[in-house]
C-alpha cells in the first residue's frame, strides 16, 4: 500500500516567464490518512500549491504524485481526489440535487450511484429539505455545504479543501469540521487551507506553515507548539511569519 | 453519453430559469421581425402598388402644358392633384404638406409657346433639308425661344432611386409632348391640315412591350418582398443576439470557479464546451422554427406577405445549422475573452447591432454604400444573410448553398480556435 498520499519533489513554478518564482525546488510529503493543514499568510502560495496538486496549474518542473500516480490529464488520477474550492464553484440556478447530478456524472458516477450519494450527502449535511430548491436562495453556510457535497460525491481518497468554512456561522463551521473528521475516519486524506487557526487546530493532525513559497515549519501540531514554545497555533503563526502586513 | 446528457440538461435548466434571457432570445426577435417587416412592406407597397401623390401647378395653361400633364397622368405612377396656378413656390411647397404630396411639379409660364416655337423651328429645318420649305408658319432663321425648365419640388425623405425614377418620368412626358408638337407642326406644314387624332395615336403610342421577368438560380420566378428579406434577416439577428445569454453564461462559469472545478474532474473540458454549444445551437434552430412559423402562419393574417419557404428544406436546415453554430461560436468567443458579465453584455449586444448594420441585416447589402462593401465582409451576419438570400431570394440549388456555407464554416473554425486559445491562456483548459 502507498504510504504517501501526496509526494511533491523538486517542484518549480512561476505564473509567467516575467513574474516572480512562486516555488523553487519545493518538496512536501503527506501521508495517507492525515488531516493536513497548509497554513500561511496571504500570498504565501497556499492556493497555488493546491491548484498544482489538483492539476489546475502545471509545474514548470518537478513531480507531484497522488497515491503514487503522477498528476496529469490521466482520468484515473483525477478520480482519486476531490476538490472543494474557496468560492461557490457550482451553478446557483440549479438545486443541490441537480448540481450533484451534473458533477457526479462528470466525476464518473452512473445514474444509480448519483441518486444514492445525493440522498446520503444531502442528509449528512442537513440539506435534504432544500434538495430541489435553487441554490441562489441559500445562505452562505448552506452554499458551503453544497460546495463540500460536490467535492466528495465520488468518495475521493484525497480531499483538497481551500478555506471551506469562509463566511459561515459557528454552527455550520462545526458541522463541516465534524463531517470532515468523519470522512477522515473513513479513510479520506484531507489537505486543508484556512486562515481560521482555531478551526485548523481542531481539525488538523499535522500542519505545514508556508511563506513565500517555502515551508517554514512542518510537523504534527503538538510537536510544533512545543518546539516553538507556543500554546496555540495563532501564536506560532505570528512567531514564524511576523506581524507585518501581507497585502499581495 | 450520460456525461453529455447531464451537461446539456444543466445548460437547459439554467437557460429555462432565466426568463429575461428567454424573452431576449424569442420575444424580441418576434417583435422586431413583425414591426420591421410591416414598416418595410408599407413603404414598398406605397411605391409598388399605389400611385404617388403629386401636385401640379400649371402656370402656363396652354395646349402643350395640358398635353404634358396628360402624358404624366398616362405614365400611371402619380396621383395628380391640381394646384392653383397663382401659387408662389413657397405656397406650393406649403400646399405639398397639406396634401401629403411628396412631389410638386411646376409648368412655367411660356412653356407652350416656347415648345410651339421650338417645334416650328425644327419643322422648318427638316423641310428645308428635304427641299420642301413651303408653308412654314415660322421662318427657321427666326430666334427660337428656349423651353423654360419644369421645376420639381420633392420631400427630402424621398429616396434617391425613387427621385431619379420621377425625374425620368417627367423627362419622358416632356419628350412625348415635344414629339407631338413637332409631329403636328410637320403635318400642318406639309398638308395644311391638322393631324388626325387616329394617325397621331398610331405614330406616338409606342405599343412595343418590354417583358420584365425575375429569374433565380434555379430558373424560378419568385418575386422578393419584405417578408422574404426580413424573416431570415431578423432570424439571423436573433441567433447572434444569444451572445448576451451565452457569453454571460460562460463568464459566470469562469468567475464562479466552475471551470476550475471541472478541470479537476476526470472528464474532458471539451465536453462542457460541446454541451453548451449543442444546447444553444438547438435554441437557434428553435428561433428559426418560431420566426419562420410566424412568417408562414401569422403574416398573411396581418396583411403582410406570407413567407415562402425554399423548396429544398434540407438546404434550409443546413444553412440554419451553420448560421446557428456561427452565432454560438461568437457567443463563446465573447464569453471567453470578457472579464465580467457587464463587459460580455455590453460588448456582445453592441457588436451584434454593429455587425448586423454593416452585414446587410438592417438594409439589404446591395443598397449599402460602396464604402461599406469591404467592411461588410468581416461581419459573420453578412455571410449568413448571403446564404439565406441564396435560398429565399434566388432559390439556390444545393451546390450553391454548400458554396455559400464555406465562408461561414471558415469563420466558425477561426472563432473556435480563438476561443480555445483564450481558454488556454487563462489556464482554464
Amino acid at each position: 500500500m502507498e504510504s504517501a498520499a501526496i509526494q511533491i519533489s523538486n517542484l518549480n513554478f512561476q505564473y509567467t516567464e516575467n513574474s516572480g518564482v512562486v516555488f523553487k525546488d519545493f518538496n512536501l510529503s503527506i501521508a495517507v490518512g492525515e488531516r493536513f493543514g497548509l497554513l500561511g499568510p496571504n500570498g504565501a502560495g497556499k492556493t497555488t500549491l493546491m491548484n498544482l496538486m489538483t492539476g489546475v496549474l502545471h509545474a514548470k518542473s518537478g513531480k507531484i504524485k497522488l497515491l503514487g500516480k503522477e498528476i496529469s490529464e490521466d482520468k484515473e488520477v483525477k478520480k482519486l481526489f476531490g476538490f472543494v474550492p474557496q468560492f461557490h464553484s457550482f451553478y446557483q440556478e440549479l438545486s443541490p440535487a441537480e448540481n450533484l447530478e451534473f458533477f457526479g456524472a462528470w466525476a464518473g458516477l452512473n445514474r444509480t450511484e448519483i441518486k444514492e450519494r445525493t440522498k446520503e450527502l444531502l442528509s449528512a449535511l442537513g440539506l435534504s429539505y432544500v434538495a430541489d430548491k435553487p441554490v441562489s436562495k441559500f445562505s452562505g453556510g448552506m452554499k458551503n455545504r453544497v460546495n463540500l457535497a460536490i467535492g466528495v460525491i465520488h468518495r475521493p481518497k484525497i480531499l483538497f479543501l481551500d478555506e471551506p468554512t469562509t463566511g459561515v456561522d459557528v454552527q455550520t463551521r462545526h458541522a463541516i469540521v465534524d463531517y470532515l473528521k468523519e470522512l477522515n475516519k473513513a479513510g479520506t486524506t484531507l489537505i486543508y487551507t484556512s486562515h481560521h487557526l482555531t478551526e485548523a487546530e481542531s481539525l488538523c493532525t499535522k500542519v505545514a506553515l508556508i511563506d513565500e513559497g517555502k515551508i517554514i515549519a512542518q510537523n504534527d501540531l503538538q510537536t510544533l507548539l512545543q518546539e516553538h514554545k507556543q500554546d496555540g497555533l495563532e501564536g506560532l503563526f505570528l512567531n514564524l511569519t511576523g506581524r507585518s502586513y501581507r497585502d499581495s | 453519453m450520460y456525461k453529455l446528457y447531464t451537461a446539456i440538461l444543466k445548460e437547459l435548466r439554467i437557460m429555462l430559469r432565466d426568463k429575461a434571457a428567454l424573452a431576449v432570445m424569442f420575444l424580441m426577435p418576434v417583435l422586431l421581425v413583425v414591426v420591421i417587416t410591416s414598416i418595410q412592406n408599407s413603404s414598398l407597397k406605397m411605391i409598388n402598388d399605389n400611385t404617388v401623390p403629386m401636385l401640379v401647378c400649371n402656370r402656363d395653361g396652354g395646349e402643350n402644358s395640358l398635353q404634358f400633364i396628360e402624358a404624366l397622368r398616362k405614365i400611371g405612377m402619380f396621383d395628380l392633384q391640381k394646384a392653383d396656378s397663382s401659387l408662389t413656390d413657397k405656397q406650393l411647397t406649403d400646399s405639398m404638406h397639406v396634401h401629403d404630396a411628396l412631389i410638386a411639379v411646376v409648368v412655367p409660364q411660356g412653356f407652350s409657346s416656347a415648345l410651339k416655337s421650338k417645334s416650328q423651328n425644327i419643322t422648318g429645318k427638316a423641310l428645308t433639308e428635304f427641299g420642301m420649305a413651303v408653308n412654314t408658319p415660322q421662318d427657321s432663321s427666326t430666334d427660337v425661344k428656349e423651353t423654360p425648365a419644369i421645376s420639381m419640388f420633392y420631400n427630402p425623405v424621398l429616396q434617391e432611386s425613387f427621385r431619379l425614377s420621377v425625374n425620368g418620368a417627367l423627362k419622358s412626358a416632356q419628350q412625348f409632348t415635344e414629339n407631338r408638337a413637332v409631329l403636328q407642326a410637320l403635318y400642318l406644314s406639309m398638308s395644311n391640315k391638322k393631324l388626325p387624332d387616329s394617325l397621331e395615336q398610331q405614330i406616338l403610342n409606342n405599343k412595343s412591350v418590354i417583358n420584365q421577368i425575375p429569374t433565380a438560380k434555379d430558373g424560378s420566378r419568385k418575386i422578393p418582398n419584405a417578408t422574404q428579406h426580413n424573416v431570415p434577416a431578423w432570424t439571423i439577428f436573433a441567433m447572434f443576439f444569444i451572445v448576451v445569454s451565452l457569453s454571460t453564461n460562460v463568464v459566470k462559469e469562469k468567475i464562479s470557479g466552475s471551470f476550475i472545478r471541472l478541470k479537476t474532474l476526470p472528464t474532458s473540458f471539451v465536453l462542457n464546451l460541446a454541451a453548451k454549444q449543442i444546447t444553444y445551437i438547438v435554441v437557434t434552430l428553435a428561433q428559426v422554427l418560431v420566426i419562420f412559423s410566424l412568417g408562414i402562419l401569422l403574416f398573411p393574417h396581418i396583411d403582410l406577405p406570407k413567407l415562402v419557404l425554399p423548396e429544398n428544406l434540407g438546404s434550409l436546415f443546413l444553412v440554419s445549422l451553420a448560421c446557428g453554430w456561427c452565432a454560438v461560436s461568437y457567443g463563446v468567443l465573447i464569453g471567453v475573452y470578457a472579464k465580467s458579465m457587464e463587459q460580455a453584455i455590453g460588448f456582445g449586444a453592441v457588436s451584434v447591432v454593429i455587425l448586423a448594420a454593416i452585414g446587410g441585416i438592417v438594409v439589404p447589402s446591395f443598397a449599402m454604400p460602396e464604402s461599406l462593401h469591404l467592411l461588410m465582409k468581416i461581419s459573420p451576419l453578412h455571410w449568413c444573410m448571403e446564404a439565406y438570400n441564396g435560398l429565399f431570394l434566388e432559390s439556390g440549388l444545393a451546390e450553391n448553398v454548400l458554396f455559400s456555407l464555406l465562408p461561414i464554416l471558415a469563420i466558425i473554425a477561426a472563432m473556435q480556435l480563438a476561443a480555445v486559445a483564450g481558454l488556454k491562456k487563462q489556464r482554464l483548459i
